[in-house]
């Protein structure tokens, strides 16, 4: 059993039981921990894999971004979680044999699929010598050639998103009182009036 | 040597749980988002342990574009989280049934 078959099971078991417990514990907070620990736990899947840009992006985009985002919206939205109302039990029988019903079908396709990997000869784009060329390099060499199309159309879904989270999220408050400049500029003397304000008394406006 | 079947195995067993989160939870829809990150970290492992085994770099390509489209829905599923938020009061599937469906 080599050092790579070890990490292997290492981060396989702990992803297993950090993604049980995203859906199994109570608290919101606890799941978004456990989602990080199983996003670090995958990245080390992939430098196993040799994707060690994909496993750096992940840590980047996936435990920087999106995680941070769910705690800041699980954290700053009070969710009246009613711990009491808690009907698992009734779900229960219905979601797992969902859930098994799955994982049989899955377990019994990848039986019955013979992979011969080396028999296949349809590869777009070929990198096997992954100590000539760094990870980084070589996905930039395709990205940016055969792919450039499909990158330019992710940055559009980015800004769509963007602007569409801020859209939902705006809100017009009532009552706030703003700044209009127009009508600051359209003031003049006429429009003004003079009082003389005796001392100690102040005056109704 | 790790071969192929088990990276397949694992990331079908993280779909699996991914899905049934989705069937089981029933308190709020945060979960869910993250269940539904969980389905996408699953194919991206896919992806990647096919472009490893295969000596080819388009999975890889791909797996990225699946990180930027779950990005994507990650921001704009909580947005309408903290819309719904914000006018209803709280985010429980059961009381989410204005639509009638």
């Amino acid at each position: 059993m080599t050092a790579t078959l070890l990490t292997f099971y290492l981060f396989s078991s702990v992803i297993l039981i950090s993604s049980l417990m995203v859906i199994s514990s109570k608290n919101p907070v606890h799941s978004v921990l456990y989602l990080i620990l199983t996003f670090f736990n995958a990245a080390g899947l992939f430098v196993i894999l040799h994707a060690e840009f994909l496993a750096m992006i992940l840590i980047i985009v996936y435990v920087g971004a999106v995680a941070v985002l769910f705690l800041f919206v699980v954290m700053m939205l009070d969710f009246n979680l009613s711990r009491e109302k808690d009907n698992l039990l009734q779900y229960m029988p219905f979601g797992l044999f969902i859930g098994i019903v799955f994982i049989c079908e899955l377990i019994i396709v990848l039986i019955n699929t013979n992979l011969d990997l080396a028999n296949i000869q349809i590869l777009a784009n070929p990198f096997s010598n992954f100590s000539e060329m760094t990870n980084t390099q070589a996905l930039g060499s395709v990205l940016y050639t055969d792919y450039i199309l499909y990158f330019q159309l992710s940055g559009i879904i980015l800004l769509v998103a963007m602007i569409g989270s801020i859209v939902l999220t705006l809100r017009e408050r009532t009552g706030v009182r703003r700044q209009i400049i127009v009508n600051q500029l359209d003031r003049d003397a006429s429009s003004t009036e003079l009082k003389e304000v005796a001392s100690g008394e102040g005056i109704d406006i | 040597m790790i071969q192929l079947e088990q990276f397949l195995i694992l990331s079908s067993l993280i779909f699996s749980i991914g899905v049934i989160g989705i069937f089981l939870n029933r308190k709020n829809v945060i979960v869910i988002l993250m269940s539904i990150e969980l389905i996408l970290l699953a194919v991206n492992i896919n992806l990647v342990s096919f472009s490893y085994f295969l000596g080819d770099l388009t999975g890889q390509i791909f797996a990225l574009f699946v990180l930027t489209v779950a990005a994507a829905e990650a921001a704009i599923g909580l947005a309408i989280l903290v819309v719904y938020n914000r006018n209803a009061g709280n985010v429980e599937i059961e009381n989410i049934n204005s639509l009638k469906g």
